[in-house]
Order: structure tokens, then sequence, then C-alpha cells
């Protein structure tokens, strides 16, 4: 057969292979722009307060100045790492977030296996009441939440050795408590994610390692894990970058930790009182902080608290998107 | 006596989830419990010796939340409104996206990783961050009102299409579209997750199907009505219930923000407590009927 040009081929197809090829492209263009504006607004607010941050006073008050700042400066992040305490919240954080996300993590894979694999009475029961930790997260139950941890009885059981409630609010205790008993921040979700992962997985281990006369727990930490890495790392960093961010944990249990969630929230204030304490007494009398500068100080304080999260984003990605896939959430 | 099998498996699964069992019982069930209680009662702390008190108080506390109190009603019925404004176009979106991003293309990827970085962005402390701001707040009612509609090219738009088709269609329904088109950035927050969900149903679908049907002389579009959607619709029932609960349950919510004002300011827990109880039986009671009747338009593959 001889080869044939193009055009050939499309007159042979009545035009069908150019009507073809053009739609293509077009709809590749198409697809091209659609994207791009939809990244830009995702990521434009970044950008915005990224610009905002970097400039010197004169440019926040110069309307001729949108984006790129004519006096780029640093001034701002030097004053919201001072005033956020940054470096010593940051490790402090760091800890405090690491050691809870793991706890729960544990919590969380022994109760998914358990609900996964074994059959007990009043298994859908539990299950059940899985799901109502889902629907019903605790920032609903604040009240009792409060009094609960203010005067912490369990049951009646605490006061029988110490005579009276404890206080478990602005306590490391009350946090790690909950931790361990897999009722954290979305602990829920995670144990939903990891039961429907450790459900996909083929029995016939364990059964083999049943025969060999493996026991159930061992069974579960040398055969089990290690196949669940992957899954576990994921609930991890969404244990880790969810309890980052967190203001209601971290005000009931962290308030007097300094943690990066207080500090976000609070560099806005922090600010305004410093204005007031040095800037506006040097010059005589209260004079209040310039709006325009407060909202760049609260810009400051995101991106600076974000910054630890976004790196492990940015290293963990895949992680991140892939742990729902592989346990095909269904109803 | 010696236990069988099953016995032994019954134990062992009790041992395993024996952590969630304690802690659902000591700090979800009580709460709950207490919070019901609460409701009902009139409470007094007394935070200098350690005391804090119930006094049975009936439908006080309940009445005043809905017949004495002046903004929990509206902000209630405001919160349910928005919440069928925002959960549509997130379902839209969410699955838009995810059909674009299943395709294969260059720099996918990185578009994946934009379109999941909100589950960051739009988490915890992070979300109203500006509003929360005493010394902002302030000032966001002025500058609302110096946005007037006529003042942004959106506004001019919005003018000009409302004048023009707005006797044809429905004013109406074009400023439904229209506040959507606006909400984008709020849509694209809320829609992370749900990006996701939809992701991994996609990748479910066999792809010999699409090649049967495109052999047949489908095109995509049909491909998308008649293969997609009925293989994708349990995950859409997923999807709504939790943009649901996301939703609903945001830190930077009316109803949230009275409950942490009443609890956090006023120390008031009876009233905040029936404020929270009646917020939860409302949001029950929607999931209840949105989830019965998406439940019968899902199709089931296998």
């Amino acid at each position: 057969m001889t080869k044939r040009t193009y055009w050939e081929r499309n007159t042979a197809t009545d035009g069908y292979l150019l009507r073809r090829d053009v739609s293509r492209v077009l709809g590749n263009i198409f697809m091209v722009i659609l994207l791009f504006g939809l990244c830009f607004l995702v990521l434009q607010p970044l950008f915005h307060q990224f610009s905002n941050t970097i400039m010197s006073r004169d440019d926040l008050f110069d309307p001729t100045v949108l984006a790129i700042p004519r006096f780029p400066t640093l001034d701002h992040f030097r004053l919201g790492l001072e005033l956020m305490d940054y470096w010593q919240s940051l490790w402090r954080t760091l800890a405090i977030t690491f050691s809870m996300s793991l706890l729960q993590v544990a919590a969380c894979t022994l109760v998914a296996y358990g609900f996964a694999r074994f059959d007990f009475p009043l298994k859908r029961f539990w299950f059940v009441c899985v799901m109502i930790t889902i629907l019903i997260p605790p920032h609903i139950l604040r009240s009792a939440m409060f009094i609960n941890f203010r005067f912490f009885e369990l049951f009646g059981i605490i006061p029988l050795f110490t005579g009276g409630s404890v206080n478990l609010l602005d306590t490391l205790q009350g946090y790690t408590l909950l931790s361990v008993t897999a009722m954290g921040l979305r602990n829920g979700l995670y144990i939903f994610i990891l039961r429907q992962y450790f459900r996909n997985m083929p029995k016939e281990l364990e059964e083999a390692a049943w025969v060999d006369g493996c026991g159930k727990l061992r069974t579960f930490i040398q055969i089990m894990l290690p196949d669940a890495v992957p899954v576990l790392m994921s609930c991890f960093l969404f244990a880790f970058v969810w309890q980052w961010t967190d203001g209601f944990y971290s005000s009931m249990f962290l308030r007097s930790f300094g943690v990066m969630a207080e500090q976000i929230a609070g560099l806005g204030d922090y600010f305004a009182f410093w204005y007031i304490v040095s800037i506006g007494a040097a010059e005589g009398g209260l004079s209040l902080a310039p709006i325009a500068l407060v909202e760049v100080m609260i810009s400051v304080g995101v991106l600076l608290g974000i910054a630890p999260i976004i790196v492990v984003y940015l290293f963990a990605q895949r992680y991140f998107v892939e742990s729902i896939g592989q346990s095909g959430i269904k109803m | 006596m010696k236990l069988t099998m099953r016995g032994k498996n019954a134990i062992a699964g009790y041992l395993f989830i024996a952590p969630f069992v304690l802690g659902f019982l000591a700090f979800m069930a009580y709460p709950l419990y207490q919070n019901i209680r609460m409701a009902f009662s009139t409470v007094t702390v007394d935070f200098a010796n350690d005391e804090f008190s119930m006094v049975w108080a009936g439908l006080a506390n309940i009445q005043r939340a809905l017949l004495v109190d002046n903004d929990f009603t509206q902000y209630l019925v405001a919160e349910l409104i928005s919440m069928g404004l925002l959960v549509l176009p997130v379902l839209i979106f969410s699955l838009f996206i995810a059909v674009l991003l299943n395709k294969t293309f260059p720099g996918r990827g990185f578009v994946r990783a934009v379109f999941f970085l909100p589950v960051i962005l739009a988490s915890g402390v992070l979300v109203g961050i500006e509003t929360n701001n005493s010394l902002l707040s302030l000032v966001s009612e002025q500058i609302q009102n110096a946005n007037t509609m006529r003042s942004s090219v959106t506004g001019v738009i919005e003018s000009i299409l409302v004048a023009e088709f707005g006797a044809g269609i429905g004013e109406g329904f074009i400023e439904y579209i229209l506040a959507v088109v606006n909400q984008i950035y709020t849509i694209a927050m809320a829609s992370g997750i749900q990006i996701v969900i939809f992701l991994a149903g996609l990748q479910t679908i066999n792809p010999s199907i699409y090649e049967a049907s495109s052999i047949e002389g489908a095109t995509g579009w049909e491909n998308f009505w008649k293969i997609t959607f009925p293989m994708i619709s349990p995950m859409i029932l997923v999807v709504v219930i939790y943009s649901i609960v996301d939703f609903m349950n945001r830190t930077d919510g009316e109803i949230m923000e009275m409950i942490d004002i009443v609890v956090n300011r006023w120390r008031e827990f009876g009233f905040g407590s029936a404020i929270a109880m009646i917020y939860f039986t409302v949001i029950a009671l929607v999931l209840a009927i949105v989830g019965f009747l998406i439940s019968r338009l899902v199709y089931y593959y296998d």
C-alpha cells in the first residue's frame, strides 16, 4: 500500500479526520486554559498573601503597587517570628503533634483491625458508634466536653482515689487520653479508612500464620502491619496536618503550650497589642495599628504557621491523595 | 472449660477494639448524655471551689433558643439555606475536576496536588482567620459596603446579564448562577476530599466498558451519562453526606461561633448545650432525608 498524505486520507474519510484532530487540539487548549485558571484560583490567595507580607509600609499604602513590592522587606516576617515566639513554638508543636498523631494512628489501627477481622457480639452497634464519631464532631459538644474535662471523674472512679474530680483542661494528659482511645480529631475517619484497607487484604495470610501457630497479636504485628505501611503513613500524615491547624483541641488542652495553631490565630491580636505598646506610645497617646498592617501580620502568621506542613505536603503529596483511593470508600 | 474458636475470636476482637469502646463511652457517649441533660437544666459553675451543679429546668433553654433568642433561629435557617446552595455546586465541581484529573496529561501530578491543597488550607484555625480578628471584623462591614456591585468587573457583567436575560429565564435563576460563580473559591476550598473520593471511584470503573461503548459509536458525552454517572453514583452519596457534615461542622459557621461565644464567653452551659442539641438534631434530620432520597437513585454495579 502506498503512503497517502494527510489530505488524501482526510478526503477519503469525508473530512472526518480533520474535524477529529481540530476538535482534539481545541479541546486540549480549552483544558489547559481551564486547568490553569482553576489552579490559579486555588493558589492566588497564597501568592497574594506572600506578596503582601514582603511589602514595606510605603508599598502597602501606595495604590500603584499591586503585586510586586517596590521596596521588598522581610521586616514583617522578622516581627512575626519574634511575636509568635516562632522557633520555640515550632519545636513544641512538632513534638506534641508528632507524638499525638502516632498514638492516634496506633489506636485507630488496632481498632480498625478488630473491626475488619473479628466477629464478636454487637459488632454492628460499635461500628455505628464509629460512624457517630464521624458525624457528630466534638465541636458541637463543646459545652459538655468543657465540663467533662474540667471536672473529670471517669464515671465516678477518680473521686474514689483522690476524693474529688481532676481538672484535665490545659494538660497534656487530657489530650493523651483522647489519643490513646482513638477519640482525637477525626479519628473515626481513620478507623473507617483502615478498616476498609484491612478488609481487602487476603485472609489466607492470617490463616497460614494461624496454622503455623502464630498468635493473633503476633499475626497482626508481623504479618498485617508491614503491608499496611503506606496507608498507615497516609493516616499519620492526615492526623499530623489536621492537628497542626486544629483550634478546638488546642484551645482546650494546649492553651499554655503556645502551639502553632494558637499562635497563628493570635498573631493579629499580639501585633495590635504590640503596636499600641511600642509604636503607639512612642507617637504619643493611644493609636491603633493600621488595618492594612494587621492584615499583613495575619498573613505572616498564616504563612509562617503552615510553612512546615506545606513542606510535609510537598514531599508526601502521594500519600495524601492515594490513601482514600486505596481504601475504596463505598456505602 | 475450654473456649470455642468463636469465643476466642470474640474476646480477641473486643481486646482490639477496647480502646475505642472505652474512649467512646468516656469521651463521646458521656458528653452526649451530659449535653442532653444540661440542655434541660440550669448549669452553674463555681470555678473557685471546683464545683458545678445542674438544676432541672425543663424546656426553658430550648424555649429560649427557639422562641426568645433573636439570633439562633435566623442563623439556623441561614445555615441550612447556604448549605443547600453550596452542596450542589461542590458536588458538580468535584465530579468535574475528578473527571479531568482522571485523564492522563503532562503535569497531572501537580494539578492534583494543587486541588488537594485545600484539605490543608481550609482546616482548623486557618478557616475564616481574617474575620475572626477583632480589629478586622470591625472594618469588614465597611469594606463590604464600599464594594458595591457595580464597582467590580463581575458586578458590571452581573448587572448586564440580569438586565438582558433576566426576563427570559427568570431573574432568580441567573442570580443563583452568579452567586455560585462568585463563590467559586469557597467551592474549590470545600471540595478537596470530595475530588479524591470521586477520583478513586472513577479508577474502579473497568476501561473495557468505555471501549465497548465507543466501538458502538457512543460519544464522550453519552459515555459520561450512561456509564460514568451510574457507576459513580455510590460515591455521590458519600460525597453529599461528607459535604453536608463538613459544611455544618466548619469552625466558622454561624451556629458554631454562637456556641463558642455562649460557652466560652458567657459561660452559659445550659443554653449552649440546648443550641448544640437542636443543631445536631437538625443535621441528623437533614442527613437522614438526603441519604434516603439519594440512596434510592444509587446504582450498584455488582
